[in-house]
């Protein structure tokens, strides 16, 4: 039976992994490399590593950190960040990515999805979506910001979402801002709502503090797999435990792994 | 010496990192002479079925030459399945024909790609496999999917059975991607090394 992914996140800027809240007040968390190691004896299903600072700085990924990083891994590692051409997409896979996310760079121009498809598959693809609880009155909606959350883009995240899988894109990568750090549940919501409207696998991030959230975006949310930071890094949920405790609440896992 | 076939389709240096951690010498090569003189050849891919046009000419060549001299092939996701006849995903194109039928698309009552650990049916004997515990998770990603046909040694179910293992003597394919498999990856790659 195909399991259900946990999946570590390495966010980093300037070589060190961070940790922020919302977005921002980021705190240095340890070494990419170190960490993407432990999490994977840990049990982690796949690892993501994000260069969080790249678009924003205007710089590339950077690509020593992907390949230390890539040396110690068995499991699948994706880079995101910074990648905005298919040049910069092939550099990383060069230094040892699986698969890339990209976010800014595909609102600006989505084509991009479909060239990174084109030549290395749309399962090599994520298309990243940071997204925002809009309240129009009685409606609820989620709007989609770029730039690692500083700008609005007028998107809507479910709309977005249908045209990345139709440019390509082989993963939804599914942040949500308003639990980012806030380690009290998935927006299962916006989850579902994102799930519902694609045919391909959705990441959800965003707001998980304990085992029971993962339950929830699993079952509530109907994700495919569930990404998480800081838990992980700062050892508050061990991922073998996390594990054991989705598959006692009947949710499939990769264990004993 | 493992000539890992370099065709720019997904991520070669991760096989060869495997082959790296597990002490054997392998080289990423799109020279004929070069897989010529291998002991061993490993056909990656991550990839559009249309990324193998670029094995056509002397690298075909060279990959024929060595199953015409029977060392162990190993074919790895799109590496696999180019060794069937053909693909839905370009049908313009053929495979090696090596092992028999077409693949397909997953069925619409799927998520499409087959993305995540799945479980890997053991169904006949296998020296790729051998000392593989039955039901081990092991990495899948793709879109496409190569039938279940007599070659078959290890299935996998997503809207249905497809092939994740075909073996024929020296002719080996694997659907997912043991060098992202962890252990159980691992140890299928070392049982190849040790062919």
């Amino acid at each position: 039976m195909l399991t259900k992914r946990i999946i570590a996140c390495l966010d980093v800027d300037a070589g060190r992994v961070v940790k922020g809240v919302q977005f921002s007040d980021l705190r240095d968390a340890g070494d990419p490399a170190e960490l993407a190691l432990a999490h994977g004896c840990a049990g982690a299903d796949e690892l993501v590593l994000l260069d969080i600072s790249a678009t924003y700085e205007n710089r590339s990924t950077l690509l020593d950190v992907v390949r230390r990083t890539a040396r110690q891994l068995f499991i699948p590692f994706t880079v995101g960040g910074g990648i905005r051409s298919l040049d910069d997409a092939a550099a990383v896979f060069d230094a040892g990515a699986d698969k890339v996310t990209v976010n800014s760079a595909a609102l600006a121009d989505p084509s991009l999805i479909g060239r990174i498809a084109h030549r290395y598959g749309s399962q090599a693809v994520i298309v990243a979506i940071d997204a925002l609880r809009v309240s129009n009155g009685k409606v609820m909606s989620f709007g989609v910001k770029a730039t690692g959350g500083r700008h609005s883009t007028g998107r809507d995240a479910v709309v977005w979402a249908r045209e990345a899988e139709r440019s390509g894109a082989g993963e939804v990568l599914l942040t949500s801002i308003d639990r980012d750090g806030m380690r009290d549940g998935f927006d299962c919501d916006l989850t579902r709502a994102i799930v519902s409207a694609v045919n391909i696998p959705v990441i959800a991030s965003g707001g998980a503090g304990a085992a029971e959230h993962f339950v929830q975006v699993f079952r509530e949310g109907r994700a495919d797999a569930a990404l998480a930071a800081s838990i992980f890094h700062l050892g508050i949920t061990p991922i073998g435990e996390l594990k054991q405790d989705l598959q006692a609440a009947g949710v499939p896992m990769r264990w004993p792994c | 010496m493992i000539a890992i076939v370099d065709y720019k389709a997904g991520n070669l240096a991760s096989v060869k990192k495997a082959f790296d951690y597990l002490g054997h010498e392998s080289v990423m090569t799109a020279d004929p002479s070069e897989i010529a003189r291998a002991s061993k050849v490993v056909l990656p891919g991550v990839g559009n079925f249309e990324a193998t046009t670029a094995l056509a000419g002397v690298l075909h060549e060279a990959v024929v030459k060595a199953i015409e001299r029977q060392i162990p092939l190993l074919g790895i996701c799109l590496g696999m399945q180019w060794m069937f006849e053909s693909s839905r995903e370009a049908p313009q194109l053929r495979g090696l024909g090596l092992f028999s039928g077409e693949c397909q698309k997953f069925p619409a009552t799927v998520k499409s790609p087959h993305v995540g650990w799945n479980q890997l049916q053991v169904s006949g004997t296998s020296r790729l496999l051998r000392g593989l515990p039955q039901d081990s998770f092991v990495y899948f990603t793709h879109s496409y999917r190569a039938p279940v046909v007599e070659a078959t040694v290890g299935k996998c179910e997503y809207g249905g059975a497809f092939s994740a293992v075909v073996e024929r003597g020296e002719l080996f394919g694997v659907q997912f991607h043991p060098e992202k498999s962890g252990a159980a990856g691992l140890h299928l790659l070392r049982n190849f090394c040790e062919l």
